[in-house]
């Protein structure tokens, strides 16, 4: 998972300076892969008559990685802009 | 204790399910750990530094309580009574959430208060902040219990291992990263949360609808085994128990759609604290209006497979129509799956299940212990320490009501409809709070004297109803006497406030600017709209108006 951009880790009042997109989408390319190929290679067609014909494996699989491209996309196109002055009000 | 019937549900997990739901965990812990390197005072662990995007802030907002009760008790409520349980979400939270976002709001986040009893301690002074500080915490005590005892049941259910021990293992979980990253990492871990949720259960639905021939084929189904009732919202009988079709529809608006949810929604601190977490007044404000659309959408996924478990599980038909089966209905959803998914997908669904009793109790862990620690802890016991005490308590506070949550899940494993035992706690601590804060925040002449004395015999109210429904004094079956109770609490609050304020002294208008409406300069109370905050589609009015009319639209489709 990756720590986002260009802040570092200076300046102690700054929560939430990594991207938690990057962390869900990783965690979703991970799903999207392991059941794709699930849906490929392992699912036997009892299963598939099981879950009334469809091969839900294999379509869950490439929702995930269809997701989970969309949130690499956002964060790509609008990363975190840390602001180098905070304002909150804490000691 | 309800002992699950094993090899009924005992779900067919193979490695890959375990795999995925190891990949979920270490993911879980990985945001805790970066979530505390972002921790360096109390505001950074208990308001995460008041820094948080509305989009995050929103999702967290809903995923906070896309618990154990929503996705368990949501699916058993439709399983039993069908379409009447959409009220939960339609009538019962969005209106609520909208009014928050644009009336409350302001006040709770502009007055920079860090929970909602320390509005209380502004508005009222010391004896109204103490009852709501205390029954805040022992409510969220309980309900982390509910949650727990869930999460634990799915454990023992898929690995066999025995209840207590899950119980202890799933508790240690999410103490580790609450207590890492306080409420950053647990607001983080919900937004994760919520998309593995959904995740989980859309293919199950998918598939569910497949398998019983589509919307038609469901109310085919439906409609020949158990009637038409159960296919419309209103008037929604079953739900309430009440026999006339004028009382049901007068108790699901004024006691679920007003007292209960607004109570729920606008008072209680595991949601306002996720609002309170954001950046801006604007983003602070359009937190529970971003939510407020992927909650119209979860009964979606959570009663339609309720429902669609009722029409075609075995087990579950015997169950509704004779009343006698080995199995609950809040085994619905674990059937559904049992009876539906392979391999891969049952894993992300187990996670998914696990995931949304983790965010759960780490709601409600994360309140507590901010409540705990500012409003008990720091405001009456151990006063004025430097803030790296306070962030060290609130760390030892987590552990603490960890411990405690685990002796609470023990006793609502004594009730077999969950949902109903938490209706009972909400009606006994929330509607009486939300008269009072309603109250004290349009009448400026309220006094703390009222403050109080509106609380203790509110609360005194909605518990004599329990009590008298409990010992069947009072005859009402399904989920009206939480209704009730929470009707009457309201009522007995407001009118208690008002008597005891015409006879004492009220505060004096200086102290009361920020936090009542008439008294409150009007640009104290509006969002900027420059910057980050710019553009029509940031502004709270407006997404909260488009919001209600979806909803409307929704009830008239499915009424």
């Amino acid at each position: 998972m990756s720590a986002s951009n260009e802040n570092g880790s200076r300046g102690g009042q700054r929560a939430g300076v990594f991207d938690v997109r990057q962390v869900i989408a990783a965690l979703f390319v991970l799903y999207g892969l392991v059941c794709t190929l699930m849906g490929l290679f392992g699912t036997s067609s009892r299963e598939i008559e099981q879950a009334a014909g469809v091969n839900i494996n294999l379509w869950s699989g490439i929702g995930m990685l269809v997701f989970a491209g969309a949130f690499i996309l956002w964060g790509w196109l609008r990363p975190i802009i840390v602001p180098t002055e905070s304002d909150t009000e804490s000691s | 204790m309800h002992v699950l019937a094993q090899e009924q549900l005992r779900l067919d997990a193979g490695p890959v399910d375990y795999l995925l739901l190891a990949l979920y965990f270490a993911f879980v812990l990985g945001i805790g750990l970066l979530a505390r390197r972002s921790v360096s005072s109390s505001l950074d662990f208990f308001l995460s530094g008041r820094s948080l995007p509305a989009w995050v802030t929103g999702l967290a907002f809903i995923a906070a309580n896309l618990g154990a009760v929503e996705i368990i008790g949501m699916s058993a409520n439709g399983a039993q009574y069908g379409m009447p349980t959409m009220h939960y979400f339609w009538v019962g939270a969005i209106p609520a959430m909208l009014f928050l976002g644009v009336v409350m709001m302001p006040f709770y986040y502009g007055s920079k208060v860090r929970s909602v009893p320390e509005f209380m301690l502004r508005r009222f002074g010391k004896a109204a902040h103490l009852v709501n500080a205390i029954s805040f915490a022992v409510a969220q005590l309980l309900i982390a219990g509910v949650n727990l005892f869930l999460l634990a049941s799915i454990v023992n259910v898929l690995l066999g291992w025995p209840l207590w021990v899950s119980v202890i293992i799933a508790a240690l979980i999410v103490l580790s990263y609450t207590g890492l990253g306080g409420l950053s990492a647990a607001i983080y871990n919900e937004v994760l949360q919520f998309f593995v949720i959904v995740a989980a259960l859309l293919p199950l639905t998918v598939v569910g609808m497949i398998k019983v021939g589509g919307w038609s084929g469901l109310v085919d189904k439906i409609s020949a085994q158990y009637g038409a009732n159960e296919l419309s919202a209103w008037p929604g009988n079953e739900l309430t128990g009440f026999g006339s079709n004028f009382l049901s529809v007068l108790g699901i608006v004024f006691g679920l759609g007003f007292v209960l949810a607004f109570g729920y929604w606008t008072t209680n601190f595991v949601e306002v604290q996720r609002a309170m977490a954001s950046k801006s007044m604007s983003a602070a404000q359009r937190t529970p209006i971003i939510g407020a659309f992927p909650k119209m959408l979860i009964p979606f996924l959570v009663i339609i497979p309720g429902m669609i478990a009722g029409a075609s599980v075995q087990e579950m038909m015997a169950l509704k129509q004779t009343g006698e089966s080995n199995v609950e209905y809040n085994d619905a959803l674990l059937l559904l799956m049992r009876d539906l998914l392979p391999n891969g997908i049952l894993g992300i669904a187990l996670a998914g299940l696990l995931a949304s009793f983790m965010a759960g109790m780490a709601a409600n862990l994360s309140s507590f212990n901010t409540v705990f620690t500012y409003d008990i802890w720091q405001a009456y016991i151990v006063r004025n320490r430097p803030d790296s005490y306070y962030l060290s308590m609130g760390r030892w506070v987590t552990v603490g009501s960890t411990v405690v949550a685990i002796g609470t899940a023990f006793i609502a494993s004594g009730y077999s409809n969950l949902m109903d035992y938490l209706q009972q706690l909400f009606s006994l601590f929330n509607a009486p709070l939300f008269a009072t804060f309603i109250l004290g925040m349009f009448w400026k002449r309220m006094t703390p004297a009222a403050g109080w004395s509106g609380l203790v015999f509110g609360t005194a109210a909605s518990l004599s109803v329990f009590l008298m429904a409990e010992t069947g004094v009072l005859e009402l079956p399904g989920q009206g006497a939480s209704f009730v109770g929470a009707g009457a609490a309201f009522v007995v609050d407001i009118v208690v406030s008002v008597v005891v304020s015409l006879a004492t002294r009220p505060k004096p208008a200086a102290e009361l600017v920020g936090l009542v409406y008439g008294l409150t300069p009007k640009e104290d109370r509006t969002a900027s709209n420059t910057g980050e905050d710019a553009g029509w589609y940031r502004r709270p009015a407006l997404l909260a108006g488009i919001a209600l009319v979806i909803v409307v639209v929704l009830n008239i489709i499915f009424g």
